[in-house]
């Protein structure tokens, strides 16, 4: 370009410096306008206002897991038996992909709940309870085992089961989100 | 080689529009008096049966879009509404749905073609290039098309596969929440899929005019592989390459008819005729079978971001291959090794394409990673080592004399080429 727009050879002109402050605030108006057509694909703002899930935790016997729905994606609420958590407890955390104690998956005092995302973190499946080589989740997708803290044992996925934020509201009562 | 048209319709009135919009030449010098080689085969039959494929995608896809929902509640159902009460709604969606399968039978063929005959060498690259592009359009719009019925396997297949993004490092759960608009496969996704499966066939029919123009410009390869010399190497592309698609695309109707008249769901799931649920995986996800041997892939690497990578390697390497293939002989015809590495690659895919479904486990597991170790091996390093210790055996001097033999030579019919 230089070339071609000056007289003597190649020192730049002032029309160089034209070319480029056009040039280059022609790109940021592009990009400017290219932003509102990206951005309106991320969660939008009722997506985003999604309430959280209260459940009532009194019908759920020991031994049992059941399934609630929170943001679009299953969440588990696994009632452990003694035997349950003394296996979580006992891990040695050498053993764990993902190194993480039982103490600070569940809330204190209430070691029987255990409450995950029942989304695997391989690809997003969701994996069966009470299955697989430590009886804790089975995902039959890719096959990866999880124990009874919902901690990754076995197979491709990286992470533990995420735990989601939730509070106890009352001792019967579980507040998710 | 497509040379000026000296193209001159008889009539007045399309004279005057040739002077002003040359289309019929264009036309006219593209398939009609476009020299084609004389020795083509009927695996070169495949790029036309491929256009009539993307055309009926096209077609059936517009008018099933006239009565399909792109809602969670209401996909499903106004599937079962083309199937049972739409006029000739089964015949539609059937057609759409084996024509996808129909589609990647075609493409792998063509593919496999291009492999065997070397036809992504010098001066094909570009041409070579598009093709890849053009195939990964081609899964994206039939990865996107099967989750529009909201079946089980839609919604799963749609969770697993947008999933193989957050194996990026960092950014990769937001990545996958600004594909999915949300903080699962929900209604945002499903309505962006319906958006974007009608959009990109048309993309394809774009990239498909730049493969044709860069094909026109370089010319066609042929089982021979050698460059043509002269007229006697070529015949006019109609009738004769007209009539020889024609007749390859009538049996390929014939192979597609049976499928959709007889035994229209033989390549589906039969998971996929129950509604999607968001809190129940199928015991068996499987992709369609034409994934089936980059999933196995996927599968044999037991690390997540490392499956991810391998997966996509596998198909971003065919964009490479001509310049890992670096011998001069073009066609296998004259590669006595490259052709029985050619035959053992075709076995260890069809291998990957049969191990995809089945459970990842146990022997299925090691038999995958010898496999994907092999498909890497043939083309990062028997390729490139075949091309600089095979000794080819002797190539014929002309595309003329690879048909006829030493044989005095009548000129070829080249009626209407320049
Ligand atoms: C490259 C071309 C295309 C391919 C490979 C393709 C592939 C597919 C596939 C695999 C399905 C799922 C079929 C099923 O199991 O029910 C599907 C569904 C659908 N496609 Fe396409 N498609 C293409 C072009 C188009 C176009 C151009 C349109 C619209 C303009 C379209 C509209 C639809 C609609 C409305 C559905 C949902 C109805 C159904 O499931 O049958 N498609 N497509
Ligand atoms: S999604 Fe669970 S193992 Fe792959």
């Amino acid at each position: 370009m230089a070339k071609s727009t000056t007289m003597n050879g190649d020192q730049p002109t002032r029309r160089d410096f034209l070319y480029i402050a056009t040039g280059a605030m022609g790109a940021v108006g592009a990009a400017a306008a290219a932003w509102p057509l990206i951005h309106q694909m991320n969660p939008d703002a009722s997506v985003q206002a999604l309430a959280s899930a209260e459940v009532d935790l009194s019908p759920v016997q020991e031994g049992q897991i059941i399934t609630v729905k929170w943001r679009g994606k299953p969440v588990f609420i696994a009632h452990r038996t003694k035997k349950e958590i003394e296996e979580a407890k006992a891990t040695p955390l050498r053993d764990l992909p993902d190194p993480q104690p039982d103490d600070a998956r569940v809330k204190k005092g209430k070691e029987q709940w255990l409450v995950l995302v029942g989304v695997c973190t391989h690809l997003g499946c969701v994996p069966l309870g009470h299955q697989g080589d430590y009886k804790g989740f089975f995902c039959p997708c890719h096959g990866s085992h999880y124990d009874t803290s919902g901690r990754i044992r076995k197979g491709p996925a990286p992470l533990n089961l995420e735990v989601p934020p939730y509070e106890f509201a009352s001792d019967t009562m579980v507040r998710i989100g | 080689m497509s040379g000026p048209s000296n193209f001159k319709p008889k009539s007045a009135f399309l004279q005057w529009t040739e002077r002003r919009l040359p289309i019929l030449g264009l036309m006219h010098s593209s398939f009609v008096a476009y020299p084609t080689p004389r020795n083509l085969n009927y695996w070169w039959t495949f790029g036309g049966i491929l256009s009539f494929c993307l055309g009926v995608q096209i077609i059936t896809g517009i008018v099933l879009a006239m009565h399909y929902t792109p809602t969670v509640v209401g996909a499903f159902d106004s599937v079962e509404h083309i199937m049972r009460d739409v006029n000739f709604g089964w015949l539609l969606r059937y057609v759409h749905a084996n024509g996808a399968s129909m589609f990647f039978i075609a493409v792998y063929i063509h593919i496999f073609r291009g492999f065997y005959y070397g036809s992504y060498k010098e001066p094909r690259e570009i041409l070579w290039i598009l093709g890849v592009i053009i195939f990964l359009l081609m899964m994206a719009t039939a990865f996107m098309g099967y989750v529009l019925p909201w079946g089980q396997m839609s919604f799963w297949g749609a969770t697993v596969i947008t999933n193989l993004f957050s194996a990026i490092p960092g950014i990769g759960p937001k990545v996958v929440e600004f594909l999915w608009g949300g903080y699962s496969v929900d209604q945002p996704t499903l309505q962006r899929f319906f958006s974007l499966h009608y959009l990109l066939p048309f993309m394809i029919a774009g990239v498909v005019v730049l493969h044709i123009w860069a094909l026109h410009e370089v010319g066609q390869n042929n089982p021979a592989g050698i460059d043509v010399k002269s007229d006697k190497d070529v015949v006019a592309f109609t009738p004769y390459a007209t009539a020889k698609d024609n007749f390859a695309m009538v049996c390929f109707m014939i192979f597609f008819a049976w499928f959709v008249f007889y035994i229209p769901n033989y390549l589906g799931h039969a998971d996929n005729y129950i509604p999607a649920n968001p809190l129940q995986t199928p015991t068996h996800i499987v992709p369609e079978w034409y994934f089936l041997p980059f999933y196995a892939i996927l599968r044999a690497i037991p690390s997540k971001l490392g499956g991810v990578i391998a997966m996509f390697a596998s198909i971003a390497v065919l964009a490479f291959l001509p310049w890992l293939d670096r011998a001069k002989t073009r066609s296998a015809k004259y590669r006595p090794l490259f052709k029985q590495f050619f035959w053992i690659f075709v076995i260890c895919c069809i291998g990957l394409g049969w191990l995809g479904a089945k459970p990842a486990e146990g022997g299925y597991v090691i038999a995958s990673r010898i496999l994907t170790a092999y498909y890497f091996i043939h083309f990062f390093v028997i390729l490139p080592l075949l091309s600089y210790y095979e000794k080819p055996s002797p190539v014929p001097a002309s595309i003329a004399e690879s048909v006829l033999g030493n044989q005095p030579l009548a000129p070829a019919k080249v009626k209407g080429s320049r």
